[in-house]
């Protein structure tokens, strides 16, 4: 019974208390599961971190420095130095701005694409809808990362192809998302009351349903967030991502390789950063989905009964 | 009953094979610069004959509309015809073939090595549900989701091969050339894709089986007096294998990219290194050659998975 209490307890707040400010609200909401806690603080970190940038670095960025090549960890370069002599900690840093960017532009991209083909897909029905269906299915059958491969080696790289190749398979999703959620909600009183008030469709639609469906969404977005650093990674690895007046942790962790016996923390400090925010997001979204999603709920009470 | 359900899903396909190919054909088409010298491979300024430029034009059927070039080109795809590589100057299905095995050893074992580790692991962490076991599964299963795949092959590898000079670190040998060989290098890449299959695998197995022990079966079992370990690991892992077959299933696309990722790292001659190779050398018919080749091996195996669905649970022919 542990999780409902917990649930509970962040529903009847004490009446005599007074309206509790929005800091206050997101503390609160922070500190109603330990997942959440740990994994947005550390979430709140790394955003904190790629807005400041790596000016707060009194090391140059991309000044080499061969004085100081390949130089372990230590009290002046933390994080060791590169084949240049570059500082890591330093780079690290800025490649999380790159990292966030390049994730929230994708799953952003993911979302405006997705969810106009849902919504009307199934507001209008009929052909439309199983036609947009099918090219949705079709999409999903393709491997995330090998499309996002070939579009990327095809088209060049550039920010917004880069952007477009991680969502693009990440679109059905939020098709699908959608348009389950509008079928589900499209049948339920609130939205024959506002039919009845005389509201337009469109406004139905994204002043009533919306809302309805923001939660499982919010989850969406979240994990999907995960996966879009995950790509992003993987293809500047493979020599596929930003190229460079942008620093990337997978591009770092490439130039890593040659070097790994000599110089390890090369691969391995920018892989601890990517795996750290990674993490964050996914056991956010994982609390966020557990919290929000109605179906999980009553499949966890039904569990606890 | 079982052929009718067959043929209604293969006649499902047709849509979808429409789609997936259209979105090949129309991403050959972003490709910057003239499609004649993309296809053959001279985008950075190489020089072509006439001859050949006319050949490959007319091959391409670039004069006439777009629907008709689709469907020019489609038909040859669907017999089997994905175009002359331009580096190798053979058939590009000849040059993935000749590559599909080494693939098909790390797929086949990384999926039948993540089943073994996942499946009890999965059922021990519902069983002994809110325990340190089920912290550790769950532990686990989030790493392994969020531990990018290409990191993971690294720390393999310093670890392995680096510090513990166990293995070696990249490279692949054939099992009938040297058997031990092959083992010591298929290792690695192997464990890698295996771990991460497994965590998702495991997550599924222990979410289904705590469903299913609540089941009205189960009580039913329990009553009759059967002993709790039968019916956990007879009964209920039964019916919970139906999920894990269509979830590893459902992961040959994702599995797709996690061993191009993987031999990319190893330098594991597959056919997802040779489809990175291939984007190096700017060899575009063979990239879309495994691209397609990669797409239909996941709608095929999708199929196959939904019909043996049907075979282990009769229930869904009939709706």
């Amino acid at each position: 019974m542990e999780a409902r209490a917990g649930y509970d307890a962040s529903v009847f707040q004490p009446l005599t208390e007074r309206p509790s400010s929005v800091t206050r609200k997101i503390i609160a909401f922070l500190g109603s599961d330990q997942r959440l806690m740990v994994g947005g603080i550390l979430l709140i970190l790394y955003v904190v971190i790629g807005l400041v940038g790596p000016s707060i670095s009194p090391y140059d960025l991309n000044a080499p420095d061969l004085a100081v090549r390949m130089q372990a960890p230590s009290s002046t370069h933390w994080l060791g130095t590169d084949r240049i002599g570059r500082d890591v900690l330093t780079r690290i840093i800025a490649g999380s701005r790159v990292s966030l960017q390049v994730a929230a532009g994708a799953v952003l991209m993911a979302l405006l694409l997705g969810a106009p083909l849902g919504a009307f897909g199934s507001y209008i029905g009929g052909t439309i809808d199983a036609l947009v269906q099918r090219v949705m299915e079709g999409i999903m059958s393709f491997p995330a990362l090998v499309l996002a491969l070939a579009l990327v080696a095809l088209a060049g790289p550039s920010v917004i192809m880069l952007w477009f190749a991680i969502a693009f398979s990440s679109i059905p999703r939020y098709a699908r998302l959608i348009r389950s959620g509008v079928l589900t909600q499209k049948e339920r009183e609130y939205v024959d009351a506002a039919r009845a008030l005389g509201q337009s469709p469109m406004r139905i639609l994204v002043k009533q349903i919306l809302p309805n469906i923001m939660a499982p969404i919010a989850v969406q977005l979240t994990l999907d967030f995960a996966r879009a650093i995950s790509v992003e990674a993987s293809l500047s690895y493979l020599g596929l991502g930003l190229s460079v007046p942008y620093i990337s942790w997978g591009t770092m962790i490439r130039d890593a390789q040659d070097f790994l016996e000599v110089a390890p923390w090369l691969a391995i400090f920018p892989g601890l950063a990517l795996v750290g925010v990674i993490l964050a997001f996914t056991i956010v979204g994982d609390a966020l989905r557990d919290r929000m999603d109605p179906r999980m709920r009553r499949s966890l009470s039904r569990r606890l009964v | 009953m079982l052929m009718r359900y067959a043929t209604m899903r293969l006649a499902q396909l047709i849509p979808m094979v429409l789609v997936v190919t259209m979105v090949v054909f129309f991403i050959m088409m972003i490709v910057p610069g003239d499609p004649v010298m993309v296809m053959l491979g001279a985008v950075d300024g190489a020089q072509v004959s006439r001859e050949v430029y006319d050949a490959m034009r007319l091959q391409l059927g670039l004069d006439k509309p777009l629907i008709v070039q689709y469907l020019n080109w489609l038909s040859k795809v669907l017999q089997g015809d994905l175009g002359t590589s331009i580096t190798f100057r053979t058939s590009a299905l000849e040059v993935i073939f000749l590559r599909l095995v080494p693939t098909m050893y790390l797929m086949i074992g990384g999926l039948i090595v993540a089943v073994i580790i996942a499946v009890p692991a999965g059922v021990l962490a519902a069983i002994h549900n809110n325990t340190k076991w089920d912290h550790l599964a769950t532990g686990f299963v989030v790493l392994g989701i969020s531990v990018p795949t290409f990191w993971l092959a690294l720390v393999t590898i310093l670890i392995f091969a680096v510090y513990l000079g166990w293995l070696p670190s990249i490279g692949y040998t054939r099992p009938q050339d040297d058997f031990i060989e092959f083992l010591k290098h298929i290792a690695l890449p192997m464990s890698v894709v295996a771990l991460n299959i497994a965590a998702t695998v495991l997550r599924f197995q222990r979410q289904d089986f705590l469903e299913q022990m609540h089941q009205d079966y189960v009580r039913t079992a329990r009553a009759k007096g059967l002993s709790e370990r039968l019916v956990l690991w007879k009964h209920v892992l039964r019916n919970s294998l139906m999920t894990t077959v269509t979830v590893v299933g459902l992961q040959m696309a994702y599995l797709s990219g996690l061993i191009t990722i993987v031999e990319s790292v190893f330098n594991y001659p597959g056919i997802g290194y040779l489809l990175l190779n291939s984007i190096r050398t700017r060899d575009f018919i063979v990239v879309q050659g495994v691209v397609l080749f990669m797409v239909f091996l996941v709608i095929i195996v999708n199929l196959l998975v939904d019909i043996f669905y049907t075979v282990l649970d009769p229930r869904i022919r009939y709706q």
